[in-house]
């Protein structure tokens, strides 16, 4: 008698993704919302507030493709995944895209069938002492009790290091990253290893952040960036062109102060094609032409978001370092928008 | 000779007991002090209480009600002085204030908080017949009937004509079966009751629904389950797959119970299946392999996954409740029905089910406890249940660092609601077991 | 006379199927096995489609690859080179430890708890129904999150034992060590070590034995048979002469004196813990998660079974309490002898699916980082090789293994308990 309600649901949702097939844009225009995949919580990268607002940095990208595709920064589901649970959830269409600070790796792009569209943050595996401990380089760390966030590749990461340098550790595996901050700060773990990001963010929150040192060793090349299903090209291209507008318009100066004045007209073609007042790129893209425009003023470009979100401004207080335009010596480089 | 002899022609006035006797020392002797050993234990007790006492009782009363961030209680609490040699010492309950209402409804939309409220108010009401027969008209009994679809129509919102329909199903099949045990006989009237029905959720609940909304359009603002968290989602999972698994628990006992091989090995497979693997590993099928199981193309959401794999668990443990309460009947109420002539069915539905059903309630309340608390699981794969939210919230740069709060404030609302819960369950038991004598 | 005639002979009608009781049962379970082979054929038709369309088709072959990952606990040999099925074992075996340590407090615990909560002791009643309500009605899993914080939090980091003013000591003679990372206990040593005995080869499930531990098992095992049939021997005198032979000295002989010779013959020494670099080194390292998970099970789990344990003794009736007490015994005496073996009957059923129960959620150590079955092969493994299926079937197939033993055992144990009623 009272199995309806399963039943009903299920026939509703049997109904609801009879179209999952065709396009992931397609999808998404249908649906009038993205879904995006983020963390259960990283500070300063994704989390709610008390209202369930999602806020960081890797939910501006979110909220930038939502604005290109829909015109509505809003318009976004936000999925919380584990570490366990991102891929099997990209990769059976719940969400579509994942903006979870996931690395770029061969077997995750090449075995897991997934594709990376570009890198929103490049980010190294490093190691966070407390001072007391006297420590100056990780090869100093024989014997140590060593932190780890688990269903990472940091775990990968760290077994590498100390093998190659044959010295010996006590890996202690964590699910989520504040309790990994409260083994460290009590002094159950003497090392805190995960992304040299995660780390400035972690020290930024204690109470004594002087007291804790990241050590100098980056062991592993993190590239972290947004991902597509493999096959969907059309999909994969509007989030990796929708990232790149946030990154040239910092290099292009158009920012979410100007970008009004801008998009009346300017000198500079480029600027031009971008903001979709020249050329037909949104149309190629199936977009509306102000697609990249949305997507600048959904949170500002590349730069802003850095600096309201984990910037030297932010309690996180992350440099740019690597992140910085490649006309200032990082690795932010995109091709042309032509 | 004069007698000398004293004797005394009245009774005396009774005396008080000594003190050591009554009152509060006698008491405490008796039960307190009856021997060294139980001294020394009450001592040690006491001891243990005050040690406990005292840790906890400071921090619980702190001035930090007010806190906006865990740097601010920390400066409210040195401005209080209760600064200890590991900084300071004391709760900050600044973060229980401004996330309570999460912690309840998740991402719930704040305006439409009535209807998950209205729905569990609603959900006593529709118990009440069930587990209040003193008090509580039997006619409601029908409102226990309609609630699943009123709670899932207030809870997801949407056109009301999709409960609707999906009740029209069990209309169609109860009508289908009036009809066709005259027409045809009982047993295939059941077969149709069940076919009809499905037949109808699958090809036409559908288009009917969303032609009748068109016609006379009567909603609710849909809510994503997704935004569903909080104890709202552990009340809405524990209380869903405890509706659902009871008439798959009834099939499976009954199964298990029948003198037909397959069905019986086939039934048994299942519950001892279920009830030999963790739970947990039932949420990860939910969450990574569900999809998989069916046909290419459907997707749907983590929510209703994780509902289905756990009204699956539900199911086989309420089976063996319910084969409990089958087995605790005596033999004569199978007999007595079987020489009024009724078949299997008649027999299950009209003498047998009824009373197995009342006297397996205390299980069936057990088994809610048990699922109720399990459904923490689900922050294992990233549901925000009050647990799952406690580390989103701690992953708020201004709460970051706060343990002790959030999880004394879960413990203590679980505590509340399954101590209740088993309350109620012992209070049943004895009423049940009084009926007997 | 022979009026009657043969009854007409019965034509095979289809409905007959459904209507003639002789066939319905059958009918029934034919239907209800093509139901279920439907089913199943369609669950695998969509999965393999599924599997197909993603291009994982299934696969055990990531087995046998290396794991890459590090495992803290591990009792048994594993490095990051060593392959995911030897990490699977691993997992497998860290489960069966914290089940059976859980399985073991929690019946201690619960019987006491259990005892404890009739006590004539007021405080001491309430106290017990405190816990038990306390622990019963909150989810475990919150139960170890809890204690582990409460471990970490309470228990000094090891740089406290450091240097000439430390703020925290080792107990019981510079040999145990408690510490926010674990508990640090004397470990046995052999100096003339028998050496190890090697199992399975090289397989995946390789496995070593000390045969030093083994020796010195057998010598126990065998004093203790011994006393045993040194206590039988007292018996039958007392029973034919009424006369018990004082043999307390002979029982206690024949349990050391073998042990100790054996022991003694291998050089048998404790190994202390001493902090040395960033952590204690040698020693026994009991871990910070171990602890966490196996109190927190084991303290869940007694407050049911403390419950069961009352109820138990609650269903012994009074007038065996009476009958004891009036021959004498003491209250202790009572319970231990009287009232608990009667109990004990009542007691295993609950008890069985009690521990049945603590297994399964031994697989919540994932929420504080032990490496259990469900870490290793359902958490990192599944991870880093996306092989979801292949990982969560064998994952379930284990569990199911292990319940289905120790019902099996626990069963068979009951059977053998049980009142043999002539």
């Amino acid at each position: 008698m009272k199995k309806s309600v399963f039943l009903g649901a299920l026939t509703v949702a049997g109904l609801a993704a009879g179209a999952a097939a065709a396009g992931t844009l397609d999808d998404v225009k249908a649906r009038g919302k993205l879904n995006c995949g983020v963390t259960t919580g990283l500070v300063g990268f994704a989390a709610p507030d008390a209202n369930g607002t999602w806020d960081g940095f890797d939910v501006g990208i979110c909220r930038a493709v939502a604005a290109a595709v829909l015109g509505d920064p809003t318009a976004v589901e936000f999925v919380p995944t584990t570490g366990k649970t991102r891929f099997t959830a990209l990769a059976s269409g719940e969400i579509d895209v994942l903006a979870r600070n996931t690395t770029w790796t061969f077997s995750r792009d090449v075995d897991l069938k997934f594709d990376f569209v570009g890198v929103n943050y490049y980010d190294g595996q490093g190691f966070m002492v407390p001072k007391a401990l006297g420590v100056s380089s990780a090869k100093d760390l024989d014997g140590a009790t060593v932190c780890i966030q688990t269903g990472t590749t940091t775990e990968l990461n760290l077994a590498d290091f100390f093998r190659s340098n044959n010295i010996s550790y006590e890996p202690v595996p964590i699910e989520t990253n504040a309790e990994a901050q409260q083994q460290y700060l009590a002094g159950a773990c003497d090392v805190y290893t995960t992304d040299a990001s995660g780390l400035a963010a972690t020290r930024a929150t204690f109470e004594d952040p002087a007291a804790h040192i990241v050590l100098p060793e980056i062991i592993s090349k993190e590239p972290l960036g947004p991902l597509v299903r493999h096959g969907d090209n059309e999909w994969g291209d509007v989030v990796r062109w929708a990232l790149n507008a946030l990154i040239a318009a910092e290099e292009l100066g158009i920012t979410s102060a100007n970008i009004a004045e801008l998009s009346a007209g300017t000198n500079n073609p480029e600027i031009n094609r971008i903001l979709g007042t020249e050329g037909t790129l949104g149309e190629m893209l199936g977009l509306s032409p102000d697609w990249a425009k949305n997507a600048i003023m959904a949170g500002g470009n590349y730069g802003e978001l850095f600096e309201k979100n984990i910037g030297a401004s932010t309690p996180i207080g992350l440099s740019r370092g690597l992140n910085a335009q490649w006309t200032d010596g990082g690795l932010l480089y995109t091709p042309p928008f032509r | 000779m004069s007698d000398i002899a004293f004797v005394r022609t009245e009774i005396l006035p009774q005396k008080a007991p000594p003190v050591a006797a009554t009152g509060f020392i006698g008491w405490a002797r008796e039960n307190l002090f009856s021997g060294w050993f139980n001294s020394i234990l009450t001592v040690l007790s006491l001891a243990v209480i005050f040690s406990v006492l005292s840790s906890i009782l400071p921090w619980v009363f702190s001035p930090t009600w007010n806190g906006t961030s865990l740097a601010n209680c920390r400066e409210i609490l040195t401005a209080a002085g209760s600064v200890g040699e590991h900084g300071t010492t004391g709760a900050c309950w600044g973060v229980i204030r401004e996330r309570w209402l999460q912690l309840m409804f998740g991402f719930y939309p704040s305006e439409l908080y009535w209807r998950p409220i209205l729905t569990f108010v609603m959900l006593f009401v529709a118990l009440g017949p069930i587990l209040f027969t003193d008090f509580v008209p039997s006619k409601l009994i029908w409102f226990s009937g309609l609630f699943p679809f009123i709670a899932a129509w207030l809870l997801w919102g949407g056109s009301i004509w999709n409960p609707l329909v999906a009740l029209a199903g069990f209309a169609i099949g109860f009508g289908v079966f009036r009809y066709a045990s005259t027409a045809l006989g009982a047993l295939a009237a059941i077969i149709l009751a069940a076919l009809v029905p499905i037949l109808w959720w699958v090809f036409l609940a559908g288009p009917v629904a969303s032609g009748l909304s068109s016609v006379i359009p009567l909603e609710l603002e849909t809510v994503q389950s997704r935004n569903f968290g909080g104890f709202m989602l552990s009340i809405t999972i524990g209380v869903t797959a405890i509706i659902c698994s009871l008439p798959l628990g009834i099939i499976l006992a009954l199964g298990r119970q029948s003198d037909l091989l397959i069905v019986k090995s086939l039934c048994v497979g299942f519950i001892e299946f279920i009830r030999g693997v963790p739970l947990i590993t039932l949420l990860f099928v939910a969450s990574t392999l569900l999809n998989i199981f069916m046909p290419p193309g459907t997707n749907f959401d983590i929510i209703l996954r994780v509902l289905i794999m756990v009204t699956l668990f539900a199911a086989a443990y309420m089976a063996e409740v319910i084969r409990g309460g089958l087995a605790a009947l005596p033999k004569g109420q199978y007999e007595g029905a079987d020489s009024l002539g009724l078949d299997y069915w008649q027999a299950q539905r009209l003498v047998i089910m009824p009373q197995a059903l009342k006297i397996s309630i205390p299980g069936i309340v057990s088994t809610f406890i048990g699922v109720f608390k399990d459904t923490t699981l689900v922050s294992i794969i990233a549901l925000l249940d009050p647990l799952g939210l406690s580390n989103a919230i701690r992953a708020d740069a201004n709460w970051n660092g706060i343990v002790w709060e959030l999880y004394g404030f879960i413990a203590l609302l679980f505590f509340v609601f399954c101590f209740s819960m088993s309350r109620y369950s012992m209070y049943l038991e004895r009423k049940l077991t009084t009926d007997h004598h | 006379m022979t009026t009657l005639t043969d009854p007409p002979k019965e034509s095979f009608r289809l409905s007959m199927l459904i209507y003639d009781t002789r066939y319905r049962s059958a009918t029934i379970q034919v239907v209800a096995m093509l139901g279920f082979m439907l089913l199943a054929a369609w669950l695998i038709n969509n999965t393999a489609q599924n599997l197909n369309a993603l291009g994982k088709p299934i696969d055990f072959g990531f087995l046998g690859e290396s794991a890459g990952y590090d495992i803290n606990q591990r009792l048994i040999d594993y490095s990051s080179r060593s392959s995911h099925m030897r990490a699977a074992f691993v997992g497998l075996l860290n489960t069966l430890v914290v089940a059976v340590l859980g399985c073991l407090t929690a019946t201690v615990l619960g019987i006491i708890i259990g005892v404890l909560r009739l006590s004539k002791n007021w405080l001491i009643a309430r106290i017990m129904t405190v816990y038990v309500e306390m622990f019963r009605n909150v989810p475990v899993l919150l139960w170890i999150v809890f204690l582990m914080a409460i471990l970490i939090e309470t228990l000094p980091p090891p740089n406290a034992f450091r240097g000439e003013n430390a703020t925290a000591t080792m107990v019981l003679s510079d040999s145990v060590a408690f510490t926010n990372r674990g508990v640090y206990v004397p470990e046995p040593l052999f100096s003339r070590s028998l050496g190890d005995l090697h199992l399975f080869g090289e397989s995946a499930v390789r496995f070593d034995i000390s045969l030093d531990l083994v020796v010195v098992l057998i010598a126990l095992i065998g004093g203790i048979i011994g006393a045993r049939m040194v206590k039988k021997r007292a018996d039958r005198i007392q029973e034919a002469t009424g006369d018990r032979p004082t043999t307390w000295y002979l029982v206690l002989g024949l349990i050391a004196v073998p042990t100790i010779i054996v022991m003694a013959a291998l050089g048998f020494h404790l190994g202390y813990p001493a902090l040395k670099g960033f952590n204690f080194q040698g020693g026994t390292h009991m871990r910070n998660s171990l602890i966490a998970l196996w109190l927190a099970l084991s303290l869940y789990t007694a407050a049911f079974i403390a419950e069961n344990v009352r109820a138990g003794i609650l269903a012994i009736s009074k007038g065996q309490t009476e009958a004891a007490g009036a021959l004498g015994l003491r209250p202790s005496r009572i319970m231990r002898l009287v009232v608990l073996p009667q109990a004990l009957r009542v007691i295993i059923p609950p008890l069985i699916s009690q521990y049945l129960n603590l297994t399964k959620n031994s697989s919540l150590a994932i929420a504080v980082g032990y490496m259990d079955i469900t870490g290793t092969l359902g958490g990192i493994t599944m991870n880093q090789t996306g092989r979801e299926l292949e990982c969560i079937l064998m994952l379930m197939l284990v569990y199911l293994v292990i319940s289905l033993t120790i019902s099996f055992v626990m069963n068979w144990y009951n059977e053998s308990v049980k009142l043999r009623e002539r």
